[in-house]
């Protein structure tokens, strides 16, 4: 066989098996979301919505305890993250720029984001669980805020630094202090990516279980109270799939649609508002 | 003059803003010191290499060894990459030189939000799904191939319910496929396409313009994200939570069940009832930061920075 035949049959011969890789990727990953889909909507009802969490071996309740709990610690989680992470990417952009100190802060968030969660699960158990003797919701939404700031420190650095100086130095020519450029000019100008980041950092800690698992724990019961243990959809799922009640397992899989659609909810809004910001 | 009201909130916003940068290195060495803190007491009572090395984790008996996790860790670990970085690669190569281009935004984009689905989903699907058709459908064909051949055929012997060390793996190699995917996908991107077009021109096929100019371009982002994933994989919960079956041993096959450092965190933590347990565990939770921290530095600033430049 002459070379060029040799090399047209081992290119057919890679080009078949890496469609073949393709296609043995996205067979099990279809095979879970099909599952998920299956499961899922077999087990949705009103009831799981509005009910009351269901007691042992009965057939009846819902998921309502738990949706409301990871609402509320996901929205504390927000509230203590997105401040915290957009004024860091601010410091990191606009005033150490590109000094040793800025680039440290930019790595050692980089170093964070990828902390194993459950990692900061027990860090978090040890500053505020063990301190206060009992599992509270705060603490859950502490460990998620904890995971969401390197995302959104990350992303606010970068669109503030798509930022065209020209736009600041005009401001600053008119007089502006740095507070009024960053506020009026660098923020405007950026807002749309800033909130993309945090869109999408609030769906990634959104599904997370391993950072609530020693933290906000569960409760069984319905509670609004942030200082005391609190249900979250991840953690009920986790609960609720090992145990032995086929009812318990079904609310399980119902929340795992519920979470899953909100986490790619929310990834998906983030990326048609990215898709249609940078086209223009 | 007076000080105006806009040098105070100009001032002010300044210093907040520095504080927030600094509180993100606070946080980070807060970690390490309160996780090293906890584990004192288990750092004092069974050393390091000792720990690291004994296989009796016992918690009646108080004994604490961390060899049983630390060993299901690195293997689940190695052997979910083993799996997953062949198929990623595939994918890459598909999206980026074999999918029509009508394909490749749609299945890029799906493997994109596949990778954005809660990692506990995941295992749910492993232990009602994939687990029993690991028993009734895969198991016996690994018995009748892997296990028959030399040296390495005794670690696929056994029969399980499904559950154990090679599934996690599994379920572990299709939860990190998405990002390991993605991260190939966009260093191949990155080749400038004077590069190909000129082998192109030259009558290279395909592979040859893969194996020659992609590949050789594209190798340091790779092997950076390939090292993410590593990290990743070894930091993740819930997909292996499930599967695992949390047997705090050494197993003689990778069908049997075992348990990892974040298996064992997962399923145990909230139930330690004595000091020197609940040090143990942080002991494990700190070796399992030193682990990934590494992981991430060598995989970010080894192997990305140098792609950034």
């Amino acid at each position: 066989m002459d070379a060029i035949k040799r090399r047209k049959l081992i290119n057919s011969l890679i080009l078949v098996l890496s469609t073949l890789a393709a296609l043995f990727g996205l067979l099990w990953l279809f095979w879970i979301l099909g599952t998920l889909l299956y499961k899922g909507l077999g087990s949705l009802s009103w009831e799981v919505f509005v009910g009351d969490p269901p007691a042992p071996g009965d057939n009846t309740g819902g998921l309502k305890h738990a949706i409301v709990g990871q609402t509320i610690i996901v929205f504390l989680a927000t509230v203590i993250g997105i401040p915290i992470g957009i004024l860091a990417g601010t410091y990191l952009s606009e005033y150490g720029k590109g000094s040793r100190w800025a680039n440290f802060v930019r790595d050692l968030s980089d170093v964070m984001m990828s902390i194993p969660s459950i990692v900061v699960g027990t860090f978090v158990y040890a500053i505020m669980v063990k301190p206060f003797g009992h599992f509270m919701g705060l603490a859950g939404s502490v460990s998620l805020a904890i995971m969401m700031i390197p995302i959104i420190l990350r992303t606010t650095d970068d669109m503030l630094r798509m930022v065209p100086p020209e736009l600041r130095e005009a401001a600053y020519a008119l007089g502006a202090t740095k507070f009024k450029v960053i506020k009026d000019v660098v923020y405007r100008a950026a807002i749309t990516g800033i909130v993309t980041g945090v869109i999408l950092s609030v769906a990634r800690i959104g599904g997370e279980t391993a950072p609530l698992l020693f933290t906000s724990f569960n409760n069984n019961f319905f509670t609004l109270n942030i200082f005391q243990p609190m249900a979250s959809l991840t953690v009920t799922m986790y609960d609720y799939a090992m145990s032995p009640y086929k009812y318990w397992q079904d609310l399980a899989w119902a929340a795992a649609i519920i979470l899953t659609f909100g986490v790619l909810g929310a990834n998906i809004l983030g990326r048609v508002i990215a898709h249609y910001k940078f086209k223009k | 003059m007076a000080k105006s009201r806009g040098f105070w909130a100009d001032w002010t916003f300044g210093k907040v803003a520095a504080l927030s940068a600094l509180l993100v290195v606070v946080i980070l060495i807060a970690l390490a010191v309160v996780l090293y803190g906890e584990s004192k007491l288990a750092i004092k009572t069974f050393g390091v290499w000792k720990f690291i090395t004994s296989t009796v984790w016992n918690p009646p008996m108080n004994k604490f060894g961390g060899a049983p996790a630390i060993f299901g860790s690195v293997v689940s670990t190695i052997i979910s990459i083993l799996i997953a970085v062949p198929v990623a690669i595939g994918v890459a190569i598909f999206l980026t030189e074999i999918a029509p281009h009508y394909l490749r935004t749609p299945v890029g984009v799906a493997i994109e939000l596949l990778a954005a689905i809660p990692s506990i989903i995941y295992g749910m699907w492993g232990l009602f799904f994939f687990a029993p058709f690991m028993r009734d459908k895969l198991q016996p064909v690994i018995h009748a191939t892997l296990g028959k051949l030399p040296l390495i055929g005794q670690w696929f012997e056994g029969y399980t319910p499904g559950i154990g060390l090679l599934t996690a793996s599994i379920v572990l190699s299709i939860m990190i496929l998405p990002y390991t995917a993605a991260i190939s996908r966009d260093s191949f991107k990155m080749v400038p396409d004077i590069l190909k077009e000129s082998a192109y021109a030259l009558g290279a096929t395909k592979w040859d313009v893969m194996k020659d100019v992609v590949i050789p371009y594209a190798k340091l982002g790779v092997v950076g994200g390939v090292i993410l994933s590593l990290g990743r994989a070894l930091g993740e919960t819930m997909a292996v939570t499930f599967v695992m079956g949390n047997q705090p041993v050494i197993p003689h096959s990778l069908l049997e069940p075992a348990t990892s450092i974040t298996v064992t965190l997962a399923n145990e933590f909230t139930e330690a009832d004595t000091d020197i347990y609940l040090s143990s565990l942080f002991y494990l939770a700190f070796i399992l930061f030193v682990m990934s921290f590494f992981v991430i530095v060598i995989g970010k600033f080894l192997f990305l920075k140098k792609v950034e430049r």
